[in-house]
């Protein structure tokens, strides 16, 4: 188990410095580039000299990346060029807005798609199942911003039941979530309660099953003691990687909701080329992916007990 | 005495074309296949005849703000409406239907070619090829999707072409595991064996061999990340890092219309639901064909 644990976590860092050697080549290793970042694009070219030569950029690029990777493993990303304070100042309250956003869009999205997943699965080509599996597929068809869009239409100004923004410049306003969650949500559950629905029918399939059922033991009993914990397991990776296309969907909702979370200011930083906070988000957000990825590897591990530790 | 292993005519394979009728009348079988074949086969319809659908020109500036069903004072007819600078939608989403459909297929299939050769390599060598490729691919395959399509495309600008790369860069590795994954069981068949028997190329063997048995679940995958793909190219240009103005794009419409969608919301519903109805069409395909795959 020890053993486990220290390949996963070796393999995570491992993955981590790749990535970081990759965000260093795109983003730091023109120095010339940076330089017209920072200073502004009509700067003398004397300035630029003295700027790089101030801040050592004319040391090899080898040398440069890890001075660069040692002060971003010590949590120090530098300056951001357009808030005027150190990064970290301006990425944790951000980081903590989405957390909460993504931690709503998570208690209501799991529980939903597996209730449905299980329902479709139960008895597959049913009805139902095929009402859930074609719903599922439609609302994973929309997009993100169009479903803002629609929903925003539907519940902003047509039945002016919700604020359209989600801004907080007056507190925490729960009415304000609302839409956002939803929209992360609609788009979200599909793919989980696909997944459960998978996991069910192959598991309501298995010869324990039917063993059960032959015994006469009523069907829901069945479903709840017997198949549900195993049909749990293939999903368990699967919710615990959406953590990652959270990511990616947070960017589209905080922009159009104008929500103050983490992946608003991945895109503000990144529309205006605030150099040091785009190099904090993108490894804040590869972090956060390969932890969770390396979350689920360890959970299954542990749930499935056909599988041993190596 | 003609030797008979010439003069009979038993093709080893049949031609592409008849596998794609026998493929339309299987699908046929399945309904959620069929409504998605006839929504794509529409936007196709109107993506290719663009020019003789479109009312109006896309580019044109004519009255602003006029609601659907309008007519403004010189008597121009708007069936969905104009937007901010008079521009009518209806002819600006049947031009983006053009566009979407040049630029997704083209990234999509950008993105197989290169997936396609890195998974042949990685399952078919095996070896340091395979190490290297599959560890390439789990670290570009750790990024946010859509992180690393924002980083890309400011740091290199918004283009079509760049766009394209990103799409490449960025799913090609996707596209390498499922291959790798095909390659690795159909290595060891007999027709595998027998084609490195009689001395053929390594390249031959794979794309002549073993592609063309891998392609059903490729077919299926293609089909969802086409899906994707059109997502991305929408999210792109609603968050302004799309394909550049002032030829229409389904993302760009909404982006550069949603903060009027107060009092003129038809300017940005109406792109929303082109592009999601375009998407299911492809999702719904895609389950269609998988369908009928699993069926036989």
């Amino acid at each position: 188990m020890v053993i486990f644990l220290a390949k996963r976590a070796a393999f995570m860092l491992l993955t981590m410095l790749a990535v970081s050697i990759l965000v260093f080549l795109l983003l730091e290793v023109n120095g010339e580039s940076v330089a017209v970042k920072v200073l502004g694009p009509y700067t003398s070219e004397e300035q630029r000299r003295l700027w790089l030569e101030a801040n050592g950029y004319f040391e090899p690029w080898y040398v440069r990346y890890f001075g660069w990777l040692a002060n971003m493993a010590s949590g120090d990303f530098g300056e951001s060029l357009r808030f005027k304070v150190p990064v970290g100042d301006v990425l944790w309250p951000r980081l903590l807005n989405t957390a909460i956003l993504g931690g709503m869009v998570f208690a209501i999205m799991v529980p939903l798609a597996l209730v449905l997943g299980v329902l479709a699965g139960m008895r597959e080509g049913s009805a139902l199942d095929r009402t859930i599996t074609v719903g599922a597929v439609v609302t994973t068809s929309i997009p993100e911003f169009a479903s803002s869009v629609l929903l925003a239409f539907i519940f902003v100004f047509y039945l002016a039941w919700l604020p359209g923004t989600s801004t907080m410049s007056e507190g925490f306003d729960l009415s304000q979530m609302v839409l956002p969650v939803m929209v992360l949500v609609l788009y979200g559950f599909g793919y989980i309660a696909r997944m459960m629905r998978a996991s069910m029918a192959e598991v309501m399939q298995s010869a324990y099953i039917k063993t059960a059922r032959l015994k006469g033991l009523p069907v829901q009993r069945v479903i709840l003691r017997h198949a549900l914990r195993n049909a749990l397991i293939a999903p368990f990776t699967v919710i615990i990687l959406q953590i990652n296309w959270l990511l990616s969907g947070v960017i589209v909702v905080e922009f159009y909701f104008a929500y103050n979370g983490f992946g608003r200011l991945l895109l503000e930083a990144s529309l205006n080329q605030d150099i040091y906070l785009i190099q904090a988000c993108a490894m804040v957000a590869v972090f956060v992916a390969v932890g969770t990825q390396t979350l689920a590897d360890i959970g299954y591990t542990y749930l499935n007990p056909r599988i041993r530790f190596t | 005495m003609t030797d008979r292993t010439v003069d009979a005519p038993a093709p080893r394979r049949q031609s592409p074309l008849i596998g794609a009728l026998k493929a339309a009348l299987l699908l046929r079988e399945s309904i959620v296949g069929t409504v998605g074949a006839l929504i794509i086969l529409f936007w196709v319809f109107v993506a290719l005849f663009a020019g003789l659908l479109a009312p109006y020109d896309p580019i044109a500036q004519m009255t602003p703000f006029q609601a659907p069903f309008a007519t403004d004072a010189d008597g121009n007819f708007f069936l969905l409406g104009t937007d901010h600078l008079g521009r009518d939608v209806l002819s600006r989403i049947i031009f983006g239907a053009q566009r979407v459909l040049i630029y997704a297929p083209l990234a999509t299939f950008s993105a197989y070619a290169v997936g396609i050769v890195m998974g042949l390599l990685a399952g078919y060598k095996r070896g340091w090829v395979d190490d290297v490729l599959s560890r390439v691919s789990d670290i570009i395959l750790s990024f946010p999707i859509l992180v690393l399509y924002v980083v890309i495309i400011t740091t290199f600008g918004a283009s079509a072409i760049n766009i394209v790369l990103a799409v490449t860069f960025a799913s090609g590795p996707g596209i390498m595991r499922i291959v790798r994954g095909l390659v690795l069981d159909l290595r060891n068949r007999d027709y595998v064996a027998a084609a490195q028997t009689r001395g053929e190329s390594m390249w031959y063997i794979m794309f002549v061999e073993i592609l063309p048995n891998a392609r059903g679940p490729l077919i299926v995958d293609a089909c969802l990340r086409l899906g994707y793909t059109t997502i991305t190219i929408g999210v792109l240009g609603f968050l302004g890092l799309g394909l550049p103005p002032p030829q229409p794009d389904w993302g760009g419409m909404i982006n550069e219309t949603r903060a009027m969608a107060t009092f003129a919301p038809h300017m940005t519903v109406f792109p929303c639901i082109a592009i999601s109805s375009l998407v299911l069409g492809l999702n719904l395909l895609a389950d269609g064909m998988r369908e009928v795959s699993l069926r036989d």
